[in-house]
């Protein structure tokens, strides 16, 4: 306990890292997964082929990710966009089929009382169909959110800064409070980042509260 | 430099496919390992699973088991194995606790894919499997269990990845495996040697999930699939509806099970 208090400059840095190196990677993949998984929903072929691929990806482990990016991409080893990138790659292989899922969970009298009210494709796309699915897809970026934290830690193996730091440093130098330190920040950041989330679906969805 | 052919020199050296550092016995360290861990937890989590879903009782057994995935399996690695190490003298002091958090982490993913697979069976099924005079654990071994097939295999898919992406971290607790190429190659300043590691991890796992998704076609009943659709209409005609259960069940794999490649 002392150790961490004598050490929350270091921590709260660290976990700044980490948010940013786990929450961008959020945005981005949810900025790229919504219009894949409005494309899963318009045909059958286009939904396995989407869904493979992320699959795919997905099963690609992190440590193994993270080396191969930079020779793939001619970045540097040490640069955090591959982490950046990495993470995007799972966020989106978790998120396309969440948002597919959510939009084809929309009810059909919705989407026919929206057509014959004249929105457009898009229009009703935008107002109708998203704004529904987002108690799903709110959920799968709770997930997406939970394991990015986590695994985000594993960067620090190769040397990136955030709060991995702590477990491999205080395994190098067989100190476990640093270990445990490090183990609670992460949790603690996951915690906050899940809150985040709740609260910006409930924020977002109005009017699931009116009808209970 | 990276290039393609520094990483396929080292694929075609011959000296990386012989002893105790070759690829063939690296190879089989980590299917060693994963095999291992996987009989371990499945030993543990399906009974469990089960027995909650079948009874619907300790439900929170699986919530705080899904809860527990959210701990950083890097940091789960270190403090186990700084917790655990010192209570052995052989070289089981780095096997054994890397061991037992591959079996931590497969864990939630199995009992999640069988309870989930079991507590969505339709009721309706259960109710004529009883009515037909089945006893309980007739209902859970020829009803319950094998409409809880696909849930289930969806579990140990995401398992398997976890236990295979968390072996290859593992070996900077000094495991072997894979993991090995890329720990070994970061601590030298050998980076082809890391890009051919990772390579070998990221097939390793791939070729994992192609055959537990062949062996899904293989070991679930075509009347839950819906492969045997002839068989299932065929059915449905001559004793009115039956597929429908099989339906829901379907309908439920489609959810994503969600576990990190670590």
């Amino acid at each position: 306990m002392t150790w961490a208090l004598d050490h929350l400059d270091q921590i709260f840095t660290l976990a700044g890292q980490h948010a940013w190196l786990a929450g961008l990677p959020l945005l981005i993949g949810l900025v790229i997964s919504v219009p894949l998984g409005w494309l899963a929903t318009r045909k059958a072929w286009l939904r396995t082929g989407l869904l493979t691929v992320t699959g795919l990806l997905y099963t690609i482990p992190s440590l193994a990710l993270f080396i191969l990016l930079p020779p793939l991409l001619g970045t540097k080893v040490l640069d955090p966009a591959n982490v950046i990138i990495a993470m995007s790659i799972y966020t989106i292989a978790l998120l396309t089929r969440t948002v597919a899922d959510g939009l084809s969970a929309v009810d059909t009298s919705t989407r026919q009382a929206a057509v014959a009210m004249g929105y457009s494709t898009f229009g009703r796309f935008r107002a109708v169909d998203l704004p529904l699915a987002i108690p799903v897809v709110a959920a799968g970026l709770r997930v997406a959110a939970v394991s990015n934290v986590s695994i985000v830690s594993v960067a620090s193996l190769i040397g990136i800064s955030q709060l991995g730091y702590f477990l491999t440093d205080g395994y190098a130098r067989s100190f476990p409070t640093e270990v445990w330190v490090g183990i609670v920040a992460c949790l603690l950041l996951a915690l906050v980042f899940d809150l985040v989330i709740q609260l910006l679906a409930r924020v977002l969805t109005p009017w699931t509260r009116v009808a209970a | 430099m990276i290039t393609f052919a520094t990483v396929w020199a080292w694929f075609t050296d011959p000296a990386n496919w012989q002893g105790a550092d070759g690829v063939p016995t690296r190879m089989l360290e980590h299917l060693k390992f994963t095999g291992i861990t996987l009989a371990i937890a499945l030993v543990i989590a399906v009974p469990i699973g089960a027995w909650v879903g079948h009874s619907g009782r300790m439900r929170w057994l699986v919530t705080g088991a899904n809860a527990a995935r959210a701990i950083p399996t890097l940091g789960l690695l270190f403090a186990v194995s700084m917790l655990v190490s010192p209570l052995f003298t052989s070289s089981l002091a780095f096997t054994v606790p890397s061991i037992a958090v591959l079996v931590l982490l497969a864990i939630p993913p199995l009992l999640s894919g069988t309870y989930s697979g079991i507590e969505s069976v339709d009721p309706a099924a259960r109710d004529a499997a009883r009515g037909m005079g089945m006893s309980d654990w007739e209902v859970l071994t020829r009803v319950e269990l094998p409409c809880a097939m696909p849930l289930f295999l969806s579990g140990l898919r995401s398992a398997t990845l976890q236990v295979i992406a968390t072996a290859t971290i593992a070996a900077s607790i000094s495991l072997g495996g894979l993991g090995r190429y890329l720990i070994d190659g970061l601590a030298s300043q050998d980076y082809v040697q890391m890009v051919a590691g990772s390579i070998l991890v990221a097939l390793l796992a791939l070729v994992a999930d192609l055959v537990l998704a062949l062996l899904e076609r293989f070991a679930v009943s075509p009347g839950i699939s819906g492969r045997g659709q002839g068989v299932a209409r065929r059915r449905r005609l001559r004793f009115g509806r039956g597929g429908d259960a099989a339906a829901s069940v379907k309908n439920s794999t489609d959810a994503p099970l969600g576990a990190d490649p670590a």
